[in-house]
């Protein structure tokens, strides 16, 4: 049963990891265009960017 | 295809050497679209980034500054198949839009802690009823304090600062008593925790936050979303004006960038974009858009014109004013005013559902406590358990029930192509039982059509139609678009205010007045049987013709009417255009009581008799004289061709040619008020079988989380029923 000493705050803290990125992601604007997003995701390639893409 | 629009107004910094530009796109509407549009851009050199935004149909761009000229991005847009026009975000879009940004962020926090806390909630549940030690116990729930207290002390912020402006109003909303509830939970978890007590509602207290940001956000974020719409509206009726910067030097620039002071110049076929006066030119206008009046009219050096005036013949000068000497415009903002004053605060079903719910749910945890210290319990006991009531009423259901209904319907009614100004808009728009529609713009095309093309020859219209393209008055334009003319005749003169002539085939051609072209009987036979028509005439050699033009009735018109009056509402029709024009309009869909020639004070004096006898009546219109009746009126809806003024004053805003969007508005609206009232007698239910659980002090903190979450389920999914498309 110690080993909740260690495993509690670990899964808390992990639980946090998860958190944080939550709010990066939010204030990347991840959440500007779901609708968008969704199709992304299937689409069939991405668009070449103007840099050239890197292979 | 305006590519000479002045882009420097848009344009933004973004960084070092790089501009960044938004466009408002019309026609995006699927993935397809969003990869075509970004491939295309993206491989213009130096172009660093092409993004659409499919949700609000928009498309940021950023490029080297000075390598582009911006308008290649709107031609590149134009061969692809797309308008573009850029747009710039307003305050009111800025600030929905962080504030929903805040809302998420919060439910993020409130969601992370639900979470973990249940986590470690469910072996204290378990352990309870198996073999866990007491000290174990307190750890798990001292755990729990640590994640929750926290978190709600940031999350439950805006029920809190609600709650607090409300107290101060001397006023009672919704966010009081979940304010009251969610301390309440918190302090006596921490008092039970304090004294090694078996439950603590930690748990409850933050999944309870969570619930109800979850039904905040879903009502912020339709708000943001008729914003942005708003936004894009604004933008694509691109609303240029040419504007002097110099005595002999024109620009085209946004309307917005108009001054009062600044001369604007007119030329035929143009829409005027500011209120001001007619310093130069003369012509005849029409102000169908500000008096609903077809008939046109002249100005001269001296009169007003207003925003929305089409110009037919002549070319003018006007000094843009911010509040022209017209009377009318005086007249129309004194009774808007009045009408905004006197719209009495709609109750909504939300509020009013709180106002009860409140003085309930206190009264009865009240009662707990006194009922059970009455028998004979200790008073710790009776307080917790009037906690436990407390946390079993939880508005979470309520909470969620109309913002989840408010989100479904509002985006079955964005693809029936309505878009919603206010969120109480589809209660009212349902309780409706009298539709009124103004006649002209509205029942209406606000474009001029040809009404007798089946009386003229093909071969004689293609020819008139291409003579037509010559011209830039609106009824020659209207001849030459019906008559899908692609190449104008060669050398071809104009008579301003007569017509054009020239020479076709060896024999003299003309188009214009029916003087002009000596075809007056003909125009003379038109105007006995359609007195609201503009005839020209059309001569070629010694064959005559004369084409009847004026606005038609929406294609649709006739169902839509027919549909309402199946529903069981009563249509009628209130315009200030003259009686036959009216009456005509009114045989032909079938409209029993109609008025015509109606001033502005008589549409609301006609709405309010309506409303003394309890009539609700949805005013439908798009002018300027419409927009104190859009005030008035119990809900109302606008045409997109409609002024601004009607726009912002109307509950909501239809788009396209066809009327079908009114009938489908009040159909789901209707259905959408049925299943909010649903939801609200789903919670009622749920809570009447579980308050008397709680009452008897048998609710353990599992029974809580379980009941929770499962209500709020229920009215979630009984919500999404309203996502099926009514056939209309």
């Amino acid at each position: 049963m110690e080993i909740l000493v260690i495993l509690v705050p670990l899964a808390i803290a992990l639980g946090f990891v998860g958190l944080l990125g939550f709010l990066w992601s939010l204030k990347s604007g991840q959440y500007d265009d779901l609708d968008g997003a969704a199709w992304r995701a299937i689409a069939d390639d991405e668009p070449a960017s103007s840099q050239g893409r890197s292979k | 295809m305006q590519a000479d629009i002045d882009f420097s107004h848009y344009l933004k910094n973004a960084g070092t050497g790089i501009v960044h530009l938004d466009l408002a796109v019309e026609g995006i509407n699927c993935a397809g679209c969003m990869a075509k549009i970004e491939r295309s851009l993206t491989t213009i050199p130096d172009v660093t980034l092409a993004r659409v935004n499919l949700t609000d149909s928009r498309l940021a761009l950023e490029w080297k500054a000075g390598a582009l000229d911006p308008a290649l991005f709107v031609n590149r847009l134009a061969e692809l198949g797309y308008k573009a026009y850029p747009f710039e975000r307003d305050d009111a879009e800025t600030r929905e839009g962080q504030r929903a940004q805040g809302l998420l962020r919060r439910l993020g926090v409130a969601a992370f802690a639900a979470m973990n806390v249940m986590m470690l909630s469910i072996p204290v549940w378990s352990g309870n009823v198996s073999d866990m030690l007491p000290e174990q116990r307190d750890f798990f729930h001292w755990l729990s304090a640590l994640i929750v207290l926290p978190a709600a002390a940031y999350s439950a912020q805006p029920f809190f600062s609600s709650a607090l402006s409300a107290l101060r109003a001397r006023g009672v909303n919704m966010d009081v008593p979940i304010s009251i509830g969610i301390v309440l939970v918190l302090a006596t978890s921490v008092i039970e925790t304090v004294n090694n007590a078996e439950h603590a509602y930690f748990d409850a207290a933050i999944m309870l936050i969570a619930f109800l940001l979850a039904g905040r956000y879903l009502d912020q974020n339709m708000r943001r979303r008729t914003r942005a719409f708003a936004g894009n509206l604004a933008a694509l009726k691109a609303e240029t004006a040419t504007k002097f910067i110099s005595p002999t030097e024109i620009r085209t620039v946004p309307a917005a960038a108009i001054r009062p002071g600044d001369i604007v110049l007119l030329r035929p076929g143009e829409r005027c974009a500011v209120d001001g006066n007619v310093i130069e030119g003369r012509s005849e206008v029409d102000q169908s858009l500000i008096t609903g009046e077809t008939m046109p009219a002249m100005v001269a050096p001296g009169s007003a014109v207003f925003a929305g005036t089409l110009v037919r013949s002549g070319t003018l000068r006007v000094r843009a004013s911010a509040v022209s000497g017209g009377t009318l415009l005086d007249e129309i903002s004194g009774l808007l005013e009045h009408a905004l004053q006197a719209r009495s605060r709609y109750l909504r079903l939300a509020e009013r559902a709180s106002r009860l719910y409140a003085p309930v749910v206190h009264a009865t945890a009240l009662l707990t406590v006194l009922g059970w210290l009455a028998y004979g319990a200790s008073f710790h006991d009776s307080i917790v358990t009037a906690i436990a009531v407390l946390i079993i009423t939880c508005p979470c259901a309520l909470g969620l029930a109309i913002p989840a209904v408010q989100t479904v319907a509002s985006g079955a009614l964005f693809g029936s192509g309505v878009l919603l100004n206010a969120g109480d808009a589809i209660e009212r728009i349902a309780e409706i039982d009298r539709v009124i529609f103004d006649k002209t713009g509205t029942l209406t095309l606000p474009e001029l059509d040809v009404a007798n093309l089946s009386d003229i020859p093909d071969d004689v219209v293609r020819l008139a139609g291409r003579l037509a393209l010559s011209s830039r008055h609106p009824v020659a334009v209207a001849v030459a678009r019906k008559a899908g003319a692609a190449s104008p005749l060669p050398d071809i003169q104009e008579e301003p205010g007569q017509g054009v002539h020239g020479f076709y085939d060896g024999r003299p051609i003309r188009l214009g007045r029916p003087s002009f072209c000596g075809a007056d009987d003909l125009a003379n036979e038109i105007l006995c049987h359609d007195p609201e028509a503009s005839v020209v005439a059309f001569s070629h050699g010694e064959g005559k013709y004369a084409f009847a033009v004026r606005q038609l009735l929406r294609p649709d018109a006739a169902d839509v009417v027919a549909g309402l009056v199946r529903m069981g509402v009563v249509v009628e029709i209130v315009s200030g255009d003259r009686e036959p024009a009216v009456r005509l309009a009114a045989m032909m869909l079938g409209v029993h009581e109609w008025r015509a020639e109606v001033s502005p004070v008589d549409k609301i004096s006609r709405i309010e008799e309506l409303a003394r006898r309890g009539g609700k009546v949805l005013m439908v219109g798009d002018g300027l004289n419409d927009a104190p009746a859009l005030a008035a009126a119990h809900a109302s809806m606008s045409p997109v061709t409609a002024t601004h003024l009607s726009q912002a004053v109307a509950d909501a805003v239809f788009l396209g040619e066809p009327l079908a969007p009114v009938l489908a508005a009040v159909k789901v609206s209707r259905k959408a008020l049925r299943l909010m009232r649903q939801n609200l007698w789903l919670a009622v239910i749920y809570n009447v079988l579980a308050v008397p659980i709680a009452i008897a002090g048998l609710v353990t903190p599992l029974i809580a989380a379980a009941a929770m979450s499962g209500s709020s389920v229920i009215v979630m999914l009984n919500a999404l029923r309203a996502r099926a498309r009514e056939t209309v």
